[in-house]
């Protein structure tokens, strides 16, 4: 399988997301630079955290009128696989490809520090292998990740089972207190309508490799893995 | 002709603005505390050419809703000067 890492001016976890799908998951992994608008026939692609363009205006408004992004777009909208992590989500909101935003974490901290989640909706490409009562204990590194949408749209999300993951304590109970940013409803991972796109706020690439102690992480590039190597 | 907007951004009134509250917090500190309010935002000046002032108005309200605000957290507004 072959995948594409989409790389822009201030993208910071790009060489680990490259790592992990190269060196842990054995894959074939293409830089994707922003300039470019050749996506080199990759079977998905990731969008890296990192401060991309600066995070100038907003985080990941400027990273939206990219070259390259206009083809990941075009790509995600003939369903193509498109994942974003941390900055790779805001900026797959602000495209439009997600529905909602990220906003500042209501303490008005950057925090980075293990979080804990569990999966809500374990049938999709990016979730298939994760057991609904696992709890994943994955960090977060974000000043801006609390996901918010209006009412309506959230309503929308939980009739579509888009809602993938949400925070919870290391007993997997979702409460308030689990909740590091404020985030609505818990939420830290969502995917669109056609399930093709998705986005989560915690770095499963910083939680991959067994030198790191820590490897919850991997089973969602291995779901993604699975799930589409099954089809070919 | 040349016009300069002065641009507005802020955050949904819905919306809970931490960076407002926590510096009224520290105004209420430090005995402002007849302040009731603090809502942050952005200020953005821009210079646009246009052939007169209606379609500088229409360029610039283009601008504001394709790139500098995102209508799910935020709104806009301005004003045009000659």
């Amino acid at each position: 399988m072959k995948f594409g890492v989409v790389i822009f001016p201030g993208s910071n976890c790009d060489q680990d997301m490259v790592y992990v799908l190269k060196n842990i998951m054995k894959q074939d992994v293409v830089e994707l630079w922003h300039k470019s608008t050749d996506l080199q026939n990759v079977d998905a692609i990731a969008i890296p955290g990192g401060f991309s363009y600066g995070d100038y205006l907003r985080s990941g408004a400027l990273a939206k009128f990219s070259p390259i992004m206009k083809s990941v777009i075009d790509f995600a909208n003939r369903g193509g696989l498109v994942f974003g992590i941390c900055n790779g989500f805001q900026i797959l909101c602000e495209s439009g490809l997600l529905p909602g935003t990220l906003l500042h974490n209501d303490n008005q901290k950057f925090i980075c520090k293990n979080i804990y989640i569990k999966v809500e909706n374990n049938e999709t490409v990016f979730t298939s292998l994760i057991s609904k009562n696992r709890v994943l204990k994955i960090p977060i590194a974000h000043g801006e990740g609390k996901y918010y949408a209006d009412k309506e749209t959230i309503k929308e999300m939980r009739l579509n089972n888009q809602i993938l993951f949400r925070y919870c304590n290391s007993d997997g109970e979702v409460t308030t207190e689990a909740n590091p940013n404020g985030s609505i409803e818990n939420i830290a991972g969502i995917c669109n309508k056609n399930k093709n796109v998705f986005g989560m706020m915690p770095h499963p690439e910083r939680a991959s490799d067994e030198n790191l102690k820590n490897i919850d992480g991997k089973i969602i590039f291995e779901s993604m893995i699975n799930t589409i190597l099954s089809k070919i | 002709m040349k016009f300069i907007a002065e641009i507005n951004i802020m955050p949904l009134k819905a919306l809970l603005d931490p960076q407002g509250k926590a510096v009224k917090q520290t105004l209420h500190n430090i005995d402002f505390k007849t302040v009731e309010n603090v809502r942050i935002g952005k200020h953005i000046s821009l210079e646009i050419d246009a052939d007169n002032k209606q379609q500088a108005t229409e360029k610039v309200d283009d601008i504001c809703k394709k790139v500098l605000s995102n209508p799910v957290m935020e709104y806009y507004e301005f004003t045009i000067l000659e």
